[in-house]
């Protein structure tokens, strides 16, 4: 069945980049910014693809990469009964074109992207936040963004009101490092830290 | 909310006389269905524009998941749609299981649970929106007669699981633990009584006068709109399209059962309805079939690195106790991949894109969830309908926040 996708898609788009994902399972369209909206109308227009329905629109954060989000499209056709995700790369000040013309469903997921990650979608008309409350600084799932946030909620009683304060935590967040800190007869995961903090006996 | 910039000195003025006022319908409107802020620009009674201002009930659980492990994520899951929790587990848990392979290995017995219980989650969660849904539009005994009901199938949920909403049944890997020796009979005594329950509530529902004058022809969306807008499950096929993932991308053992999809014509509130009801009834076909079909025999993956090792093993074994050590500290490590992994539930398509990067924990944890989409087309539902009528779109369309919002 992802075979003849990925023919349909060879016989349209000749140079499209595919990869598989989930041991073959899965196939993924990977597409540059500036072709994202041919290829999409593409996508759902032909006849031998015709992918109507746009079921999800999300962001992932690799803070390493130097264009650090991808944007994921999970596309579902319901008349070949097929699934296809398409990924594009986006920085923190590329703009990704707006596919919601394409798919009126695709505005709240921009939008949800553009709360959650900040990712700017070219040409959706309403670009507000969705998710976060009014006036929300940052954007929360970012990977740099902790997950405590930096402000909390409370009712002031003498003020009669909802205030926001800077967060003050009673304990740290603790973050657990799972990779084995011993050294074991085989080289795991985690030994290169034993050796690092190996203290060397004394020479005499 | 809108902000617009002044026109240009130079531009002709010109005055437009507005007969329109904007109504707050919630957040604490019993009809918003949770905590719905809904922004109506009506003009006289007629909804002009509808802008739900979603969120209310946001907590953050794709960040969360994004800092637990995958056993611990679970949970999670039965918080997002509160009214048909194992559904819900259902998707994380296939998705885990793909992504380390080991979807083929799943025994027969935990298919056949996973699927009994998914429709009695089916079940619990239509017989809520009909009979709430009935409550939006002024009747009131379908809620009394339907909870009742509720609370036989929860108290089905108790037994099996320990609790009666958040169940954390479904596991990576088959499901926690085996059913009672008791399940079977009392489900069996409550499917002898169910469909005249349904016919009860039929009899109060379907050819109701004021309840089809709420409902008919109100909020109709055609089936090329309804694509667009990314509906599925029930309020897709009111539309006239025949889609069901458990028939057209078979899971599971759905491939084996037989069961028929309701589709409806109209695509409006009445149809929803309609479709709801009728699925009710073959869910109950699909328990009955389960528990003919279901045989004996393990209920999780032989694989202690994934499912932990049975207790009594773990008092002899030092490697069991050390497997069940490892597995409720570190957890187990999922290979770099992506899935998107979808099941059709009550709602519709719940979707889970799970992005692993080969650690203990989700690197990217995304929830489709189908009630968002159909919150969305709102707008396009309501507008021209009465504000009456709003109260009745939101009820045909099943909003549960907790899966809207995240």
């Amino acid at each position: 069945m992802v075979e003849e996708l990925e023919q349909a898609i060879r016989a349209v788009l000749p140079d499209a980049r595919l990869t598989r994902d989930r041991f073959g399972a899965e196939l993924v369209l990977h597409v540059a910014r500036e072709r994202l909206l041919p290829t999409m109308a593409l996508l759902r227009d032909h006849p031998t693809l015709a992918f109507a329905q746009c079921m999800d629109i999300c962001g992932v954060d690799w803070p390493a990469r130097e264009e650090r989000f991808d944007v994921v499209y999970n596309l579902l056709s319901l008349q070949w009964n097929r699934r296809l995700r398409v990924i594009v790369r986006a920085g923190e000040s590329t703009p990704v074109p707006s596919v919601a013309g394409l798919w009126p469903s695709a505005t709240w997921y921009e939008r949800e992207c553009w709360d959650m990650y900040g990712i700017v979608f070219d040409g959706q008309p309403d670009l507000r936040r969705l998710l976060t409350d009014y006036g929300f600084e940052g954007h929360p799932l970012r990977k740099d963004f902790p997950l405590t946030g930096f402000v909390e909620l409370r009712y002031d009683e003498e003020r009669k009101q909802v205030v926001y304060e800077p967060v003050s935590l009673t304990q740290d967040y603790r973050n657990f490092d799972f990779l084995s800190p011993w050294e074991a007869m085989t080289t795991l995961p985690g030994d290169e830290k034993v050796h690092l903090q190996r203290i060397e006996a004394p020479k005499s | 909310m809108s902000l617009s910039l002044p026109p240009p000195e130079d531009a002709p003025r010109r005055t437009v006389e507005v007969d329109s006022h904007t109504i707050n319908f919630g957040p604490q409107h019993p009809a918003a269905h949770g905590v719905l802020r809904l922004v109506l620009e009506m003009k006289g009674e007629v909804v002009e524009r509808a802008d739900p201002h979603i969120g209310l009930l946001h907590r953050g659980t794709e960040k969360l998941i994004e800092h637990k492990t995958y056993l611990q994520a679970l949970p999670y899951f039965d918080r997002l749609d509160y009214v048909s929790p194992m559904c819900m587990e259902h998707a994380f848990a296939l998705a885990v299981e793909r992504l380390l392979g080991i979807d083929k290995d799943v025994p027969e017995r935990a298919r056949y649970i996973r699927v009994l219980f998914s429709e009695i989650t089916r079940i619990l969660n239509h017989l809520l929106n009909v009979t709430t849904y009935a409550l939006d539009c002024g009747a009131i005994t379908p809620a009394l007669w339907g909870f009742e009901q509720r609370e036989h199938l929860l108290e089905m949920y108790e037994m099996t699981s320990g609790s009666h909403y958040h169940a954390n049944y479904f596991r990576p890997g088959g499901v926690a633990k085996d059913i009672p020796a008791a399940l079977p009979e009392k489900i069996e005594r409550w499917l002898a009584q169910f469909p005249a329950f349904l016919d009860d509530l039929e009899g109060l529902l379907t050819e109701n006068r004021i309840f089809k004058q709420r409902t008919v022809d109100i909020g109709v969306i055609s089936a090329e709109q309804a694509m667009a807008w990314g509906f599925s499950g029930p309020c897709l096929r009111a539309s006239g399209v025949p889609w069901d993932l458990r028939k057209s991308q078979p899971y599971e053992v759905y491939d084996r059962l037989e069961f028929d999809i309701p589709v409806g014509r109209h695509g409006d509130c009445y149809d929803r309805y309609l479709v709801r009801v009728a699925e009710m009834r073959q869910s109950a076909r699909i328990i009955r079939q389960c528990l003919d079909q279901m045989r004996p025999g393990p209920v999780k993956v032989a694989d202690h690195k994934i499912v932990p090792p049975p207790r009594a093993e773990m008092k002899r074994s030092m490697e069991a106790l050390i497997h069940h050590f490892k597995l409720y500290t570190e957890g187990f490590h999922v290979p770099a991949g992506a899935t998107y992994t979808v099941v059709e539930a009550p709602k519709g398509e719940f979707g889970v894109y799970l992005v692993a990067d080969g650690s203990n924990r989700p690197y990217r944890c995304k929830i489709r969830a189908p009630g968002f989409a159909h919150l969305q087309a709102m707008e396009v539902l309501s507008k021209g309908h009465m504000l009456a009528d709003a109260v009745a779109i939101i009820g045909s369309l099943d909003i549960v926040f907790g899966e809207i919002d995240r």
